[in-house]
């Protein structure tokens, strides 16, 4: 398009609406700079009035996220002798004492479990699917756009109350297997439905050759289709791997003690004098930072996956 | 419904692929491919709905377990329809549903607007102002309940910077009045970017010539805006309030963290009432009633919805 179309917006035009967009870039991340920033205040820092821009960092907070403590007296600190690493040094100048690790990391290690766990079998399960009713003639396009989203409409909540009843008596409740297919069966539909336009759009001549060259149509499959479809899937895994990330409803209804995920257990964060925003914050940084950066990189491939495939590039 | 389609599948796959075939018939793969999937969204998915369904005409009680399960009939969908307090939580949600929605749609379609007027780093900005939808709804919650604290909250003292009002002197989550803004405010930063990249591949997938042709015809910017963008976008912005509109029914974790359903009960969506009704009351009977209840009436407006979808699709 040559610089003269008329659809090309004037330079004053650009100006405008970038600084307008702009404008509006910064509000929007404060609250996520904010979540940084505070993980590297003091708690006093913290709930400074007004509050603070600059400030002295501490990883006073990531120390107390990962572990817990507990109040000592003057006295017994003394009788404990000097501070032997640098994290009991910096709890030592409130007056407190490492007692323990925090189950930080066991949320934290759950999370990652179940994550990459269900994310693995959705796309196993997912793939086999697609490619099925994508090559085998489906007569059924439209009615599977409705039942997928149909099975999305179920408010967490409300399949609850079976799921919880049907895993208390297989014994899956509070287990990582059992979150594992519970969020494989949540998002199988999402990557069906991506999976199946990703495969789509892979011209079926390939595989034709491929028959005709004496591949029997799994290998077919795994060595024409699969290959081909590597981006799809990788961008749907994303998809995947970040709803079982972000997971809530059903984490806070169906674990408790052994395999809890991250996101009921942030929350559930507090000092030893009250809610400890900076251990909150750090908790929450390392939390989110991965799927930001996630984000930021696989931009280009996200778009589809967040409007459900409904908007094709 | 789902079986049979695995058999047409195999049936309208021609023949003569299937003798192609060495080892397994394509029928056998058929079945092998769909069959894990189906049996595992049987379980998960339309097995609970049954038995959702079979319970909501009870009164059992998980944590009753050895108490008879009588049949109640539908008394426990009367009792629902003819309780106060769920009209209310009703009234509260479909108070967040709208606001959130309008919003969202005014302030996604504008930026989608100015974005698509593609000013250079456009991209990098649309992704910064995405960030906030991949996160996780219940710790950002989480952590807006400290944005919105009184005196320290950066919330309040934005508020009381732009406004000079005294940043201690409201409560954004402990004020009756204000608490239904607040979900609507988190919500709307949430996922306005979502309503925004629907609309934005909207915009761009109107070819420019069409507004060439509009330019030769000297049709105003103005009359383009409304004759060729708006419509053009519509189905667009269709698909992306029906999205919102679901998700937003089913709305629990941003909320329960924000504002727990309260002051009082002010800002008890729908899906927090049920998980108070199921889990904390134990009511499972007549959870599963509720339950019921508001499924059919998500899949209810949704159908009439996307038939309306489709006649603005085919215009």
């Amino acid at each position: 398009m040559s610089s003269y179309s008329v659809t090309e917006p004037s330079p004053r035009q650009k100006w405008a609406a970038g600084i307008l967009v702009i404008g509006y870039a910064l509000i929007t991340i404060l609250p996520l700079v904010w979540i940084i920033t505070t993980s590297f205040k003091s708690p006093s820092d913290a709930i400074a009035y007004p509050p603070k821009t600059f400030f002295t960092p501490t990883v006073e907070g990531y120390v107390n996220v990962f572990t817990t403590r507990t109040r000592l007296s003057p006295e017994q600190l003394q009788a404990l002798g000097e501070p032997t690493t640098w994290y009991d040094k910096l709890v030592r100048k409130d007056g407190l004492v490492i007692s323990g690790p925090s189950r930080f990391a066991e949320r934290f290690t759950n999370s990652v479990i179940i994550g990459f766990g269900s994310t693995v079998l959705c796309i196993v399960l997912g793939t086999a699917a697609a490619y099925a009713f994508s090559r085998f003639k489906v007569p059924l396009k439209d009615d599977l756009l409705f039942f997928i989203l149909s099975t999305r409409m179920m408010p967490p909540i409300a399949v609850a109350i079976p799921i919880f009843l049907m895993f208390r008596s297989l014994g899956l409740s509070d287990t990582h297997a059992g979150m594992i297919l519970l969020y494989t069966a949540v998002n199988l539909s999402l990557s069906v439905w991506l999976l199946k336009g990703f495969i789509d759009e892979i011209p079926i001549e390939y595989e034709e050759a491929a028959l005709i060259d004496g591949y029997t149509r799994f290998q077919a499959f795994y060595k024409v289709v699969l290959p081909q479809a590597a981006t799809g899937i990788a961008s749907t895994a994303i998809f995947c791997l970040i709803f079982a990330w972000n997971e809530y409803a059903f984490a806070v209804l169906l674990t408790s003690g052994n395999a809890q995920t991250a996101p009921p257990f942030i929350p559930t964060i507090i000092g030893v004098s009250g809610q400890d925003w900076p251990a909150v914050a750090a908790g929450a940084t390392l939390f989110l930072v991965p799927v930001m950066v996630f984000t930021i990189l696989l931009r280009k491939h996200l778009l589809r996956g967040i409007t459900f495939g409904a908007v094709r590039k | 419904m789902l079986k049979s389609s695995v058999d047409r599948v195999a049936e309208a796959t021609p023949r003569a692929i299937a003798n192609r075939m060495h080892g397994l018939s394509d029928r056998a793969l058929a079945w092998l491919f769909v069959g894990p999937s189906i049996v595992l969204l049987l379980a998960v998915n339309i097995f609970p709905l049954i038995w959702t369904i079979r319970l909501s005409f009870t009164n059992f009680r998980v944590n009753r377990p050895n108490a008879e399960v009588e049949f109640v009939g539908l008394k426990n969908y009367l009792n629902i329809l003819s309780d106060r307090d769920i009209w209310l939580t009703m009234q509260a949600t479909a108070h967040f549903l709208i606001w959130t929605i309008v919003l969202q749609v005014l302030i996604g379609f504008t930026l989608a607007y100015l974005i698509n007027k593609k000013f250079r780093g456009n991209d990098l900005w649309t992704t910064i102002i995405v960030l906030p939808m991949m996160l996780s709804p219940a710790v950002v919650g989480n952590f807006w309940t400290f944005l919105y604290q009184p005196q320290i909250g950066l919330f309040n003292y934005a508020v009381g910077f732009l406004t000079g009002a005294d940043p201690s002197s409201f409560s954004m989550i402990g004020d009756v009045s204000l608490a239904p803004w607040a979900i609507v405010i988190v919500d709307t930063w949430m996922w306005t970017p979502f309503v925004m990249l629907i609309c934005l591949a909207g915009l761009r997938s109107i070819p420019g010539s069409i507004y060439e042709a509009a330019e030769c015809d000297r049709a105003s910017k103005w009359r383009q805006f409304w004759t060729i963008t708006i419509p053009l976008v519509l189905p667009f912005l269709m698909l992306a309030v029906l999205f919102r509109g679901i998700e937003n029914f089913k709305m629990f974790d941003l909320v329960v963290q924000l504002t727990g359903g309260g002051p009082g009960s002010i800002t008890e969506l729908t899906s927090i009432n049920l998980k108070r009704e199921a889990f904390e009351k134990w009511r499972t009977g007549y959870a599963s009633a509720y339950a019921v209840i508001l499924f059919v009436t998500v899949f209810g407006l949704a159908s009439i919805y996307v038939k309306a979808l489709n006649k603005v699709k085919q215009r």
